[in-house]
This record gives structure tokens, sequence and C-alpha cells, in this order.
């Protein structure tokens, strides 16, 4: 078992006749994601890497019968391509894209409650099961299967501490990136809770950031209902105030949001920290 | 990105909120003109991004043009938090009556728009928050649904506005719900939103603004994106956001150059950790995204170098889906086009890592060394700095 993806996974690729959508439905692919099809408007009826193109996402859905898509779309399309898999009742949405609007964001945040659908990101780097599926753009030969569940904020800081941890020879369940813009679909308590019920995971690894509160929640999330160990990495704890460091979430204002307050607060409810992303794999054991 | 007072004001104006009609001054003698013009009592104001401006001495009542061209030469440049005043915004003076706080920002937490008000506005708003956060009225506006009339009576009602202030109110609220909306801002604040007397009236107007806007919606605002005044911004941080990277300007001597926000800051924090004990840290954290091919590395490498204070360059790749070979070869390139003598650490995971490092020992550059964990990495970085210092 994992959490949301597994083998049987039906995949759409929303902008996969584009470069980087079909870069990555081909890396996928390779990987042994069931990839059922793509979706670009004014395409339908195309086939790419033998899969056929529809035009919207409602289309896609009743030929193939797909519960997840992955979104690799320009910023200013994506709000209105999640929308669209949530109309089409996809019970998976994972958006790549970086640098949607935060307006388009609370609209679909909005439009998410009470509908059929998760969203996953944006600007995220997707998902992996490893040796069953992945979607989403992480690279597949870092990760094995194992016990430790990831969930994280950052793209390359993920591979790292999943680089490591397979170094060690500790696989994972699920590795899931929730993404680094203010306003996501997923957060940590979502992720958490899925791995706390989840029976092959047995511990977790959270990889935080500066800027909002998803950690401290989190942290005391953790403290109430989690009875597997979590192990905490929190970057950016050089981060000058009221600076955008990268993602667009990643920001200290009005001195909240800082790494420094985030670690104290999942030190007080006794998730041990790592001073660096090496150090995950010792304090897990 | 952040707009002067004078420039939220005037958008402000445009949708319907009563603002001042002062003009923007960059000399002594131009703040006299604009002075004569308006005639009576001005306000000169210094046009800076920070707070605290009336306390620094970057605001003052004038009460003739010469006035105002004497305080003018005093606030043009002065140096506020650390900002050099170049402009100033010359206002008609207002006889102020009671002075309320208004405004709409993202609340990041409950995800939807929020608005703030109160009746104890000019003010520090942080300051009333700490001390008296009960004098803050918070509504959220459903998206979908828009500001709605019922929030606005709420609202008026719940700071004990004047009733026959309340029409004046619902204009001014829904002009900055909309301002706020039709811009991608993150804040509209208007602080304060004053009651002045006019011909015997009460009326209610904006005598100061704050607007901050998503750069990620500045592609639908053309006419906004174009007044972005960069001149507090250190010269580096203008070039990156030319060439679409994310730096940003730290104290230290280690040049980093990092894929990816969160490895990026990772980085900088190690450099740190192990550099605190000597002085040695991050000169600034550079994310070159995904790709890092040739062109993107040359360009990262330029903007770090025009930085005097770096004495070492950090070089941080985990190739996801890229490859490390093909970064080292990029480096190569690279450094070929913005040759440097800097000493350099540069560290390859991921995808084709051994290789990656090959190709850079193959090259065998005299101030290259290469390593393989992002600790080996920021270790020998400070080692080095303490080398050369």
């Amino acid at each position: 078992m994992a959490i949301l993806i597994d083998k049987d996974t039906r995949v759409l690729v929303a902008g996969m006749t584009g470069r980087q959508g079909k870069f990555h439905a081909q890396q996928m692919l390779d990987y042994g994601t069931n990839v059922v099809g793509g979706i670009t408007p004014a395409k339908g009826g195309e086939w790419v890497l033998s899969k056929p193109i529809f035009d919207t996402a409602k289309t896609a859905k009743e030929a193939t019968d797909a519960n997840c898509v992955v979104i690799f779309v320009p910023p200013f399309a994506a709000a209105d391509s999640i929308l669209e898999a949530i109309d089409a009742e996809i019970e998976l949405i994972v958006c790549i894209t970086e640098g949607i609007p935060v307006a388009d964001m609370m609209t679909v945040r909005a439009r998410l409650e009470n509908s059929q659908s998760r969203l996953l990101g944006p600007n995220c780097p997707g998902l992996l099961t490893p040796g069953q599926s992945k979607v989403g753009i992480m690279p597949g030969f870092i990760a094995k299967p194992g016990p430790v569940g990831v969930v994280s904020k950052s793209g390359t800081l993920t591979y790292e501490a999943v680089f490591a941890l397979s170094e060690q020879n500790m696989g994972q369940t699920t590795c899931v990136g929730i993404g680094g813009d203010p306003i996501n679909g997923t957060n940590f308590i979502d992720v958490l809770k899925m791995f706390e019920a989840d029976p092959m995971t047995e511990k977790v690894v959270l990889i935080g950031e500066i800027g909002g509160t998803d950690e401290q929640n989190a942290a005391d999330f953790i403290h109430k209902h989690m009875t597997k160990p979590v192990v905490a990495f929190v970057a950016g704890q050089r981060a000058p105030e009221g600076k955008t460091m990268g993602h667009a979430g990643a920001l200290v204002e009005g001195g909240t949001g800082t790494a420094a307050e985030k670690i104290e607060k999942f030190e007080s409810v006794g998730v041990k920290v790592a001073a660096y992303p090496e150090q995950i794999p010792d304090l897990l054991r | 990105m952040n707009l002067h007072e004078f420039q939220a004001k005037r958008r402000f104006g445009e949708f319907g909120i009563p603002v001042p009609v002062g003009e923007v001054a960059y000399t002594p003698e131009e703040a006299y003109q604009i002075a004569q013009k308006l005639g009576g009592v001005t306000v000169v104001k210094a046009q800076v991004f920070t707070g605290g401006r009336g306390k620094a001495g970057g605001v003052k009542v004038a009460k003739t043009p010469d006035d105002a061209r004497q305080h003018a030469q005093a606030i043009l440049g002065m140096d506020i938090k650390g900002h050099t005043v170049h402009k100033v915004l010359v206002d008609p003076g207002a006889n102020i009556k009671g002075e309320l706080y208004l405004a709409v920002t993202n609340d990041r937490a409950a995800r939807r728009p929020l608005i703030m008000a109160s009746a104890e506005g000019g003010m520090d708003i942080e300051e009333v928050n700490r001390t008296m956060p009960e004098k803050i009225l918070r509504v959220h506006v459903d998206p979908l649904l828009g500001l709605r009339s019922y929030q606005i009576v709420e609202i008026a009602s719940g700071i004990n506005l004047p009733r026959e202030l309340w029409k004046q109110f619902t204009k001014i609220l829904q002009g900055l719900y909309q301002c706020y909306k039709d811009s991608d801002a993150t804040l509209c604040e208007i602080n304060p939103l004053a009651i002045v007397e006019e011909n015997g009236e009460q009326k209610l107007k904006a005598l100061d603004g704050k607007m901050s806007l998503d750069d990620n919606g500045l592609y639908r605002h053309q006419d906004l994106a174009a007044q972005r005044d960069t001149s507090a911004d250190p010269a580096e941080e203008i070039q990156a956001r030319e060439a679409d990277l994310s730096y940003v300007k730290l104290d230290g001597q280690i040049g980093c150059m990092v894929n990816g926000a969160g490895l990026a800051m990772a980085t900088m924090d190690l450099t740190a950790h192990f550099g605190q004990q000597y002085g040695v840290g991050p000169a600034n954290f550079l994310d070159v995204a995904g790709g890092a091919d040739a062109a993107k590395v040359a360009t990262a490498l330029r903007i770090i170098l025009s930085d005097p204070d770096v004495k070492v360059i950090l070089i941080n790749i985990f190739g996801g889906i890229t490859r490390c070979d093909e970064v080292a070869k990029g480096i190569l390139a690279a450094l070929a086009e913005v040759p440097t003598e800097l000493p350099m650490i540069i560290r390859l995971a991921g995808t084709n890592q051994d290789e990656g490092l090959r190709i850079l020992e193959e090259a065998s550059l005299p101030n290259v060394t290469g390593a393989r964990t992002l600790n080996e990495a920021a270790q020998l970085a400070v080692e080095t700095v303490r080398g050369v210092l």
C-alpha cells in the first residue's frame, strides 16, 4: 500500500503536446506510470507517445476512465485547467505549474470545497510511490520502496532528502510534494493524516520552509493525532524579512513565518528537527 | 511589487475613492510650484518603501509655498531606515476630524480575501494589532461571491461609523475591493481614511495609501508593472529579475548558485551553520531553477561576480530530471564566457553525477574543486573563505 497513487492510478497529462508535458509524460511512462492520455485544447484526435489526446478533461475522462490528471500548462491557463478537472470530477489533480496568480488560486480553493477532487500543488514536483507510479517531475531513480513517508514543500530539497534516505537503505512508501505557493490544494496535515492511516508507512519525514503557518499547524496535528514518529527539516533559517526566497510562499512577513519559530514549535511537541538534510536518516533511526 | 503612496492613491482614485489632488516633486522648486498651485496649507511627504516616515521627519506640514520648498529641501535626500528619499508628494492640507483604518488583503491561512477595518486609524496598524487586537474588525470575502452589501453594513456598524457617512463608506469599500481585485493586489490599504470637514460638510477621504501587487499577476497589468520603482533595489536583484532568476543579496562572502528554492535556502543555511563562528556566510540566495543550461548558468555567474563581497563561489546542483553531465558542460561553457579566478566549489549530485564530476575533473581548472555531498561542499566553501580572508 501507499498513499494517493499506485500502479493502478490512471493518469491524464494536461499539456502533453507541449515540450515539458511530453518530456515528463515519457519519463512517467518509463517509470511504469499508467499514462492513459493527454488533454490539449484543439489537439483532440492527435496521438502523442502512442497515447490519445483529447480537447477537454470531460471527454478524456469518459474515454479513458482516468482518476488522476497532471497539469503542465503555462501559468495564465493553469487555473482554468484545474477548474476544468474539478468540473470533470477527476479525483486527483496534480498541478506542476509555477507562477499562478494568488487571486486565481483563491477562486480554485473556493471551488474545491465540496467537490469530488483533491488538488496537489500548484508549484510542486508531484508525487511518487516507489516501484509503482510517479506523477509529476520527481526523478524516479533516487527513490526505493520502504516504510518512510515523505512530504515536502520543495522539489530539489525533497530529492536531496529522499536520496539521503535511499543511500541509508531507508525506502519510502510515497514521496509527496505539496508545493511552495502561498495557497495550495493539499497541506501538510492532509498528507500526515494519510500517512498515519497507511499501514505500510512506519515513519514520516516533513520538509518545510519559511512563510505562513502550515508547519506550525502540522506540529499541533502531530502532537495531538500522530502515533508514528516524524522528523522535520525547515529551510530558510538565514532568510531576511520581507524577501521572497524563490517560492512565492517562502516569505517572512511582519516577523511571522520564520524558520526559528517553526523549528521551536516542532521541538516543543517532540518532533526532531534536522540541522541539514543529510542528518534526516540519522534522526529517523 | 510595491507601489508608492502617490501611485496607490492615484489608482484608488480610478476606482472612485476620494483622494487628495497632490502631485509629486523631485526638487524643492517643484514642491514650491505645486504648493502655490494648490494654495493654502500643504503636506510634504517622503515617498519611500518603508513605514515610520512621520517619526523620521519625512512628513511635514507647510503653511506657505516657501515652507513647502524648505521642507522638500530637508526631506529630499534624507535617509529613512536605509531608504534614500528621491521624491516627495505635495498634498493639500485637510481639516481632519477623525481617522479610520481600512484595508483589503490576502489571508493566506484562510485562503480568501480579508477586509480589516478599525476606528483607530492613523496609527501603525501592527501596533494596534499587538496592543488592542479587538479594535480591528475582520471580515472574510468569499472569492466566488465577492463583497456583499450586508458585509459592508457589518463593517460600518462594527466600527461605529457615524451613520451619515455610511453611504460614502459603502462606495469607498466597494471601490477598494474592486481595486484589489482588478490589480491582482495582495494589499490595498487606506490609513488613515480620514473624516475631513470641507465647506461645513463631513467627508471621507483616503489621505494615505499603500498597495502591494502579486508579481505572478503582473502580466495582466502592464500599466501597473511599468510603475515599478527599482531605485532602492540592489543592481544584482534588478539584473536577476530581468533574467527571470530568483536572487536575494545577503551579507556573507560565499556566492551561491543552486537549483530549486528549497535547496537554495538549505545551502544558504548550511554555509551559515558551518561559517557562523568565523564570520563567514552566504553572499546571496540564487535559484537557477530547473534546466540550469549554459546560458542560465552564465547569467547567474555574472550576477554573483558583480558582487564585490564574493570571495568563493559555491555551485550546488541536484540533478533530478536535469543530468549532471549536461550541467557540468553548462558550467564549463559559462566559465569560458565569464572567466573568473575566484575559487569555486562545485557539488553535483543525482542523475549522472559521476560523469558530471569527471567532466569537471578532466577540464582541470585550477580554481575548481568538486564535492559529492552538500555538507562537504558547504564546509569546503567556508574553509576556502577562511583561507583567502
